[in-house]
C-alpha cells in the first residue's frame, strides 16, 4: 500500500511541518516514507507545498504524477491539485480561504473551514493541524494515536505550551470530518 | 542504532563530520546550503576546522593546502559553483592527494536555476579540470544511501590519493528519509606523505608542477596505472528485476529512483524490465552492464536529468549490439515513471515484446 500526499498553501499556514509531521509519524509506525517540499525563489506569502509518500515497501520515485490524498489550504493550490487526485482519492479543502469547488465526483471532497475554526480555538496557525485530523479521519495514512504522540514528541520546543491547543485542533479537525464523511 | 528523519544535505554533513572531516571549506549556494549550514554549527562544536571561503575558487584552494597538510577535509557546492572550481581540482589531481567533493547539480547551464539536474555528468566524470585524469564520482539515489556514500568516499580518496566526488541534487539534498548514521570515526593520523613539518625528518615536497617532459609523462603513467586499478576494483551499482529482464533501464541517483518505479509499474503489465543503477559513475559500472547485455538485454533505455550524458558511456560499452534510447529532461525537471513507463512500452513494441508475448 502506498500513499502519495500533497499539502500545498501559502507560506506560513504551516503547510511543510504538517507534511514533517505525517513523515515523522509514518517514520515511528514502521513504514517507509519520504518527504520533499517544494524549493524555488519564494518569498514570504508565496506557494508552498510538499509531497509525502508513505509505503509498506521501499520508495522508487518521491515524486508522483497523480496523488491519492490533497490537502489544499489556499485557492491556487486547489485549482492546481484538484484534477491531479487519484479517482477514489481524497482532497481536503481549506473552505476559509479557497473559494474554487472541486468539480470532482470520483474522490472524497472534505470541506473543513480550517481556517476560521482554527481562528475559534484562538489561534489561526492552528489550520494545519485541523487539516491534518479531517484528513486522517477519512483517511488513515497513520493512525491519529500515532499522530498525537509525534506531535507530542516534535512540537519545537519554543512552542512547547502549545501542545495542548493543538492536539485539541486535530481532534477539532476530526469532528468536522467524521460531520462530512463515515469511514467504511 | 535506530533510524532519524534527515534532509539528505544534512545526512551528507553529519556522515562526514562522522568519518572524520577535520576540516571544511565551502562557500554557500542553492540546492546544497544547508550542508554549509549544518557544518557551520557542528565543525565548531567539535573543535574542528569550518571556513566559509570568500568565493568557491578560494574554497577548493584551501582544501588543496589541507589536504597537502594531511587533515580529512572536504568542499561542497552547486553546478555553477563547481564549475568555478575546476583549476583547484586539476592542481589536487596531479598532486596526487586525497579530496572529498560534493556537487548538488542543479539546472544549467549558466547560473540556471535551483532545481534538480543531471548535467554535471559529464563536468564530473571525464576530468573536472584541465589535463588527464579522472575522478571518483559516486551517485547516491536516498538519504542512507548519501550518507554510506560520503564515508566511502573520504576511505576511497585515502586510499588512492584522489578526488572523489559525491554527486546529487537538489531531491536528493532537500528530501527527508528515514536514515541511519554511523558512529562516529576516530580523527585519522597524517598519512606519510603529508607536509606537516619537517623537524626531525627528511623534507616532503607536494607539487603538481613538473617541468621536464620525461617527469611530467611519468607522472602522468602513475596517475594512469592507479585509475586503471580503480577501473578494475571500485564499479559499483544497484540492481532491481534484472534476472529475466530484456529491456534494461539506466539512471543513476534520482533518475535511477524514480525509474525503481517505473520498473514496478512496467512489470505490473507483464513487460519484463530491470533496472541497472550506476553508483560510481566513474568508474563506470561496464563490467556489470556488459554481462546484463550478453545474458539477454534487448534494448535499453537511459533516463538522465540532462540531454544525454551517461548515455554516451553506456554505449561505450554496448556499442551496436543494442539500441539505446534516452529519456532525459533538462532545466531542472524531474522524469516521472508514467512518462518512463510509456517510453518503455513503446520501445517494447519496437522490439517485438508485447504482453502476450512474455507473459
Amino acid at each position: 500500500m502506498e500513499e502519495a500526499v500533497i499539502f500545498a498553501g501559502f507560506g506560513g499556514q504551516g503547510v511543510l511541518f504538517s507534511g514533517q509531521l505525517l513523515a515523522h509519524a509514518a517514520m515511528a509506525e514502521g513504514k517507509y516514507v519520504t518527504w520533499i517540499p517544494s524549493y524555488g525563489p519564494e518569498m514570504r506569502g508565496g506557494t508552498a507545498n510538499c509531497t509525502v509518500v508513505v509505503s509498506d515497501e521501499p520508495i522508487g520515485s518521491p515524486l508522483v504524477s497523480r496523488y491519492s490524498v490533497a490537502v489544499v489550504f489556499n485557492n491556487p493550490s486547489m485549482l492546481k491539485y484538484r484534477s491531479l487526485v487519484k479517482p477514489g482519492g481524497l482532497l481536503v479543502v481549506n473552505t476559509s480561504i479557497v473559494e474554487a469547488v472541486a468539480e470532482r465526483d470520483d474522490i472524497t471532497v472534505l470541506s473543513i473551514p480550517a481556517t476560521s475554526s482554527a481562528s475559534d480555538l484562538g489561534e489561526v496557525k492552528l489550520a494545519n493541524m485541523i487539516m491534518c485530523g479531517a484528513m486522517l479521519a477519512a483517511r488513515p495514512v497513520v493512525s491519529v494515536d500515532t499522530l498525537r504522540s509525534t506531535l507530542t514528541a516534535k512540537l519545537p520546543g519554543g512552542k512547547r505550551h502549545l501542545l495542548e491547543v493543538n492536539l485539541r485542533a486535530v481532534e477539532e479537525g476530526i469532528a468536522l470530518a467524521r460531520g462530512q464523511f463515515m469511514p467504511a | 542504532m535506530t533510524a532519524q528523519l534527515m534532509k539528505g544535505n544534512v545526512a551528507i554533513a553529519e556522515a562526514a563530520v562522522r568519518a572524520g572531516l577535520q576540516a571544511y571549506f565551502g562557500y554557500p549556494i542553492t540546492p546544497q546550503t544547508e550542508l554549509l549550514e549544518h557544518l557551520a554549527m557542528r565543525m565548531v562544536e567539535l573543535d574542528r576546522v569550518f571556513v566559509q571561503a570568500e568565493s568557491e575558487v578560494a574554497a577548493i584552494n584551501m582544501v588543496y593546502g589541507a589536504a597537502c597538510a594531511g587533515v580529512r577535509t572536504m568542499t561542497s557546492s552547486s553546478s555553477p559553483g563547481v564549475s568555478l572550481m575546476q583549476e583547484g581540482f586539476s592542481y589536487i589531481a596531479a598532486s596526487e592527494i586525497p579530496c572529498v567533493i560534493v556537487d548538488m547539480m542543479r539546472g544549467g547551464p549558466g547560473l540556471g536555476n535551483i532545481q534538480p539536474s543531471q548535467g554535471d555528468y559529464f563536468q564530473v566524470t571525464r576530468s573536472a579540470g584541465h589535463g588527464d585524469y579522472r575522478p571518483i564520482v559516486l551517485g547516491p539515489a536516498s538519504v542512507q544511501e548519501a550518507i554510506d556514500l560520503t564515508i566511502l568516499a573520504f576511505d576511497l580518496a585515502d586510499k588512492y590519493r584522489h578526488l572523489v566526488f559525491v554527486v546529487g541534487d537538489g531531491l536528493i539534498g532537500q528530501m527527508m528519509e528515514p536514515a541511519v548514521m554511523p558512529e562516529m570515526r576516530p580523527i585519522r593520523p597524517h598519512p606519510d606523505w603529508a607536509v606537516d613539518g619537517a623537524v626531525g625528518r627528511p623534507k616532503r615536497i607536494i607539487t603538481s608542477l613538473n617541468l621536464t617532459t620525461e617527469g611530467c609523462e611519468q607522472a602522468n603513467k602513475r596517475i594512469q596505472a592507479r585509475l586503471q586499478i580503480i577501473r578494475e576494483n571500485e564499479q559499483r551499482s544497484a540492481e532491481y528485476d534484472t534476472e529475466d529482464a530484456r529491456i534494461l533501464i539506466i539512471g543513476y541517483g534520482t533518475a535511477g529512483r524514480v525509474a525503481q518505479s517505473s520498473v514496478k509499474m512496467a512489470r505490473q503489465m507483464g513487460l519484463p524490465v530491470g533496472l541497472l543503477r550506476p553508483i560510481t559513475l566513474w568508474p563506470f559500472p561496464e563490467d556489470r552492464l556488459r554481462s546484463l547485455v550478453d545474458n539477454g538485454v534487448e534494448a535499453i533505455l537511459v533516463v538522465e536529468m540532462n540531454a544525454g550524458q551517461m548515455i554516451e558511456d553506456v554505449r561505450l560499452v554496448v556499442g551496436r549490439d543494442v539500441p539505446v534510447e534516452l529519456h532525459g529532461r533538462m532545466g531542472g525537471a524531474v522524469p516521472l515513471p508514467d512518462d518512463i513507463v510509456e517510453q518503455v512500452q513503446e520501445i517494447a513494441a519496437q522490439i517485438g515484446l508485447t504482453r502476450a508475448s512474455v507473459v
